[in-house]
């Protein structure tokens, strides 16, 4: 049996029995940060509150939804927004912060690419974070579907029939043997079933797996550690050895609390007074108008468009016929899983100090950026061109980058 | 000691043996949990009277929570062999869903065609899908012809036919 002392304060008792100052000292006071890092080291800090903030406001919301196709819309629209004291509240906080996690997060993965913190020891750090945004990107659809407005319906009803694509013959997958798609709907189209196994998705197993995916994601930061702006190797050992003896200055590294907090918390300050703006200001962004609109199986929105932050994605799909369409989107949704083994030069750099990989950076953001705007922009004459070309050069800058990280000199 | 270790294997196999075959009814259970359920699937049959219909004007109704196209085909319209003819009139009759992906395409009396919303695709007034992304012609929902009353939803002599010629999209 361990030997156990009379405990000196509260804190000692703990620490006897749970080993809490070793647990303090693994997970804050000593993990080292380097410094030559910018505000954009702070997105991760500012996404773990965001999803916080999402968490909290869906446990309210939760607590006066009904996964039912008769009552979800109202009370939604009705006992939530209406007649809950500050309903309105939460359901502004979760519909804002789904979109805004969005954006934090397309800037943590453009950070890290352009900073090459993928690679040399950092993949499993990229890849749980990849599997962090298809899990996300679940979360966000599958609670989309819960109002139950019209953009919800048809929002349902394209994407479980991408699945369609699985099936084996579409006649005898919609009439008589159920197929794929509806087995993942319960139903013929999205109905009672398809709504309440989505909440379930929604309010529980993603969540799940969204909590377990983000102890891998910090769990793979403690041995490579975090990366920083110039790209430096850094000897954990020696600088923090340093820092401990006293050279906090002459240290490259600082203590992750409260040194980088600081930083963090001075970003993460920022970032609340806008999240919060948009909250009591400007919400509607999130809310859109066509789901105000209850859920209508014979009736199309005159223009579907999902929300903005799938736009790309769904502007893959358009130039295509079917199958192909399902091939490229499919090809999107994993593409970036692969750039730490596409990036076949061993450099860990900002991207411009990188050559022909600075190019393809600038070429790869601005390329997403046009495939958003044509998502969203109706599918006619010339967008059909613009749209077309965007996707062609997505598809090809992926070929091109194992090329062009090959002919780049080493460091 | 090699019998102990074999032992140690025997035991490893049964556990994880049984371990799996528990696993696999586990998942045969949850898969059959998210089947559609049997009323459901026994959703009933959709009747509509075709005699009342004007020429050129869209009929949609309701079948299994989607929505079937109902179109009296005019004198101008092009002939196909998907058409169904009752009482010497050609009508044109299909799940009115995108074979991409399922929105509901637009009736353009003007263009003659219907126009899908979602990505663009087109399709005549029989069905053939005109423009990319939908490859398919769309779906035509089992019929059955009972006088001047169509019944979705029961497979009659003029379906079986039609699927027979491998014209059902």
């Amino acid at each position: 049996m361990a030997n156990f002392k009379k405990a000196t304060s509260i804190g000692d008792w703990f620490d006897q029995r749970l080993g809490t100052k070793k647990i303090e000292k693994i997970m804050a006071s000593e993990y080292w940060i380097p410094k030559n890092i910018n505000f954009l080291w702070a997105m991760g800090m500012v996404l773990a509150i965001t999803f916080k903030l999402l968490l909290i406001s869906g446990i309210f919301l939760m607590m006066y939804y009904k996964p039912d196709v008769d009552l979800a819309f109202d009370s939604v629209n009705y006992t939530i927004m209406a007649e809950v004291g500050y309903g309105w509240l939460w359901r502004h906080i979760h519909a804002v912060a789904a979109s805004v996690i969005f954006l934090i997060v397309y800037i943590h993965m453009f950070t890290a690419i352009y900073y090459g913190s993928y690679k040399q020891g950092r993949e499993m750090i990229w890849i749980s974070g990849m599997l962090l945004f298809v899990t996300f990107s679940a979360e966000a659809f599958s609670g989309y579907m819960l109002p139950w407005g019209q953009m919800s319906y048809w929002a349902g009803m394209v994407i479980t029939n991408i699945f369609e694509g699985f099936s084996p013959e579409i006649a005898g997958g919609m009439l008589n043997a159920p197929g794929l798609v509806e087995w993942l709907r319960g139903d013929f189209v999205p109905g009672d079933a398809f709504l309440t196994r989505f909440y379930m998705l929604h309010v529980l197993l993603l969540p799940l797996a969204i909590l377990g995916l983000i102890g891998l994601h910090f769990g793979a930061l403690r041995i490579p550690h975090v990366n920083n702006q110039d790209g430096e190797d850094i000897d954990f050992e020696v600088e923090s050895k340093k820092y401990l003896a006293g050279d906090t200055k002459g240290s490259k590294v600082m203590r992750f609390q409260f040194d980088f907090l600081s930083k963090d918390i001075f970003v993460l300050g920022v970032f609340l007074t806008f999240f919060f703006y948009l909250v009591f200001y400007h919400f509607t962004f999130a809310l859109d108008p066509v789901n105000l609109d209850p859920a209508n199986g014979l009736k199309t929105p005159a223009h579907i468009y999902p929300e903005w932050y799938f736009l790309w994605s769904y502007e893959v799909l358009r130039p295509f016929a079917k199958d192909p369409g399902l091939v490229a989107f499919m090809f999107a949704q994993v593409a970036f899983f692969l750039i730490p083994f596409l990036d076949r030069s061993p450099n860990v750099a900002p991207a411009n100090k990188r050559g022909l990989f600075a190019i393809w950076f600038w070429v790869m953001l601005v390329d997403m950026i046009v495939l958003t705007i044509m998502g969203k922009l109706p599918p006619e004459g010339i967008f059909n061109v613009i749209g077309g070309v965007a996707v062609w050069t997505f598809l090809g800058l992926f070929i091109a980058l194992p090329i062009i990280t090959m002919l780049e000199k080493k460091k | 000691m090699a019998v102990e270790k074999e032992r140690r294997n025997f035991l490893g196999f049964a556990l994880g043996g049984f371990t799996a075959i528990g696993s696999i009814a586990a998942l045969g259970a949850m898969k059959r949990t998210w089947d559609p359920l049997p009323s459901v699937k026994a959703a009933g049959f959709t009747t509509v009277d075709l005699s009342t219909m004007e020429e050129d004007v869209l009929n949609v109704e309701k079948w299994r929570g989607k929505p079937i196209f109902i179109l009296k085909k005019g004198p101008n319209d092009e002939e196909n062999e998907r058409d169904v003819i009752v009482n010497g009139s050609r009508f044109h009759i299909s799940i009115g869903l995108c074979t991409h992906l399922g929105c509901i395409p637009a009736y353009k009396p003007a263009d003659k065609n219907f126009l899908c919303a979602c990505h663009g695709g087109t399709f005549n007034l029989s069905g053939e899908a005109t423009k990319l992304p939908p490859e398919k012609a769309l779906l035509i929902p089992p019929f059955k012809l009972d006088g001047t009353k169509l019944v979705i939803g029961e497979e009659g002599s003029e379906y079986k036919a039609l699927k027979a010629a491998n014209l059902l999209t």
